[in-house]
């Protein structure tokens, strides 16, 4: 692997920038590997990067149907945080933001990290008080948040609307100042490049068919390239897990649903932080180049689309221009919907299966990307050493059996 | 946005209703009697099919009865219709 440096940088500008090397190789897929990881998203990129970097297992395969990122990996609004209520939540994410605090470094591929800070913003008294909460349960976590006055939220984002003559005024916000946006292409690239450096083959245009079982134990995946043997297979395919776990047998307690984003046209600078509200639901941000990253809810049937409802996005710009109201002139540049797997108790599962050596993580919801390196790293190790992690071991898929789910509807905020 | 066809009313907006998820899941009729596999399997596990989907909606803002509808969940396409407990839509004022 080339390392990409200011001295790299300026000896490919001498000749055009013609003689860059492919940053991963595009091998036809061998016949068996140790591990088969499904779905080429920066879940299923990281997971193998952290297969070969941290357990030395590199005869690895990612079996993408689409091209790498093309999936939710590449429809979010990018959006870092770590600000969760309950401590198993807490630990995952925040695991995930420091790993995405030296990411850049790690895979020498700058994912363009931002650290802007994530406002989260209350309405009512009842906003306040779960704030209050909220923040006292994160801060007993060691993760940075707290709270501002609506004159300090004016004070950091001055296109605010603060005014008490609003329908649901703002009353107060927390704030992660440690929060922020990545760019998700260079997410995806970055674990893509690294994990190919290791030895890993990342296939694309490659769409697994079929999950192959002997004696309850998974042999290996059917795919449009043919079918390849598996010691163990894991399963990333955010908005497609239901449709994996019936090719192995078994149901899985996700519905799947479109989620909207959208841009506006680009600006000059004029919000330089997240800002999230969970009442009037919307979440905004402003990407480097210019145009305002705009998300909101899910459409509530299910569906396998990836298009959403005009209604939808008609309910989040009157929040918005509520919020914003100098953004009411601002032209939509493009919208497009992904496919969310959503958990009964808005958290993932990454966990061992009814069937020996195949393990699925889903499950996200609408909040994966923030979760990615995490993710990655502890499906790792729940696939290398055939057990989970403790980060990860309560989101196992047993957990809808005993009951100790890990609700995260409110305590996420909107705010995925 | 969906044209639902309530059974009740005819074709109406998707912002007249809520939904309900997937439809046919019975409660147990001997909640005693069952493992705490099957209380997850009847509480929680979904079919989530991609294609055809038998879901149930509500018509909160018209008549607010609830009904059957078998979607398409890939291409949205609207199938066919059906009432519960025996209601007939003709027969209902």
């Amino acid at each position: 692997m080339q390392r990409y440096s200011i001295i790299s940088l300026a000896r490919n500008a001498l000749t055009g920038h013609r003689n860059w090397p492919q940053a991963w190789r595009s091998p036809a897929p061998k016949l068996e590997y140790d591990v088969v990881i499904v779905g080429g998203g920066g879940h299923g990129l990281a997971t193998a990067y952290y297969l070969a970097a941290e357990h030395g297992i590199s005869n690895v395969a990612v079996l993408e149907k689409g091209w790498i990122g093309g999936g939710n990996t590449g429809r979010n609004t990018t959006i870092i945080r770590s600000n969760y209520l309950w401590d198993e939540s807490a630990a995952i994410y925040e695991k995930s933001l420091q790993l995405y605090e030296g990411l850049s470094r790690e895979l020498n591929f700058n994912i363009m990290l931002s650290q802007r800070g994530v406002l989260n913003l209350a309405h009512n008294e009842h906003d306040l008080k779960e704030m209050s909460r909220r923040v006292r349960a994160i801060r007993g976590n060691g993760v940075d948040s707290e709270i501002l006055s609506p004159a300090e939220i004016k004070k950091l984002v001055p296109a605010i609307n603060i005014s008490r003559e609003l329908r649901y005024p703002i009353l107060g916000a927390s704030l992660q100042r440690r929060g922020g946006v990545a760019r998700h292409d260079a997410v995806a690239w970055g674990f893509a490049r690294g994990a190919d450096d290791r030895g890993v083959d990342i296939i694309q245009n490659c769409e697994v068919t079929g999950i192959d079982r002997q004696g309850g134990r998974v042999t290996g995946v059917q795919t449009s390239l043919g079918p390849i043997a598996a010691g163990k297979v894991g399963v990333v395919v955010a908005g497609h897990a239901s449709v994996l776990a019936d090719m192995a047998g078994f149901r899985l307690p996700i519905d799947s649903h479109p989620l909207q984003a959208m841009v506006s046209e680009p600006i000059k600078p004029v919000l330089d932080c997240v800002v999230m509200s969970n009442a009037v639901h919307v979440y905004v941000s402003q990407s480097d180049k210019g145009e305002l990253v705009i998300g909101a809810g899910i459409d509530s049937f299910n569906s396998y689309a990836q298009r959403g409802s005009w209604h939808v996005i008609e309910g989040q710009m009157g929040a918005l221009v509520e919020l914003f109201p100098i953004f009411s002139r601002l032209r939509l540049m493009r919208s497009w919907g992904g496919i969310v797997d959503t958990c009964p108790d808005a958290s993932p599962i990454l966990s061992k299966t009814p069937v020996d050596g195949l393990y699925f993580n889903c499950g996200w919801g609408t909040g994966g990307f923030k979760a990615t390196p995490g993710s990655g790293w502890a499906f790792a190790h729940t696939i290398a050493r055939d057990e989970p992690h403790p980060i990860n071991a309560p989101f196992s898929l047993d957990r809808f059996t005993t009951g100790a789910l890990i609700d995260e509807h409110g305590a996420a905020a909107v705010a995925h | 946005m969906l044209l639902i066809h309530c059974p009740y009313c005819g074709p109406r907006d998707e912002t007249e209703f809520s939904y309900g998820g997937e439809a046919d899941i019975a409660r147990p009729l001997e909640p005693e009697a069952l493992s705490d596999a099957e209380w997850a399997d009847y509480v929680f596990l979904r079919t989530n099919a991609k294609g055809r989907f038998k879901e149930q909606w509500v018509h909160t803002h018209g008549c607010g009865r609830w009904f059957t509808m078998v979607r398409d969940t890939v291409t949205h396409e609207h199938g066919e219709t059906g009432v519960f407990g025996g209601f007939e839509p003709d027969a209902v004022g």
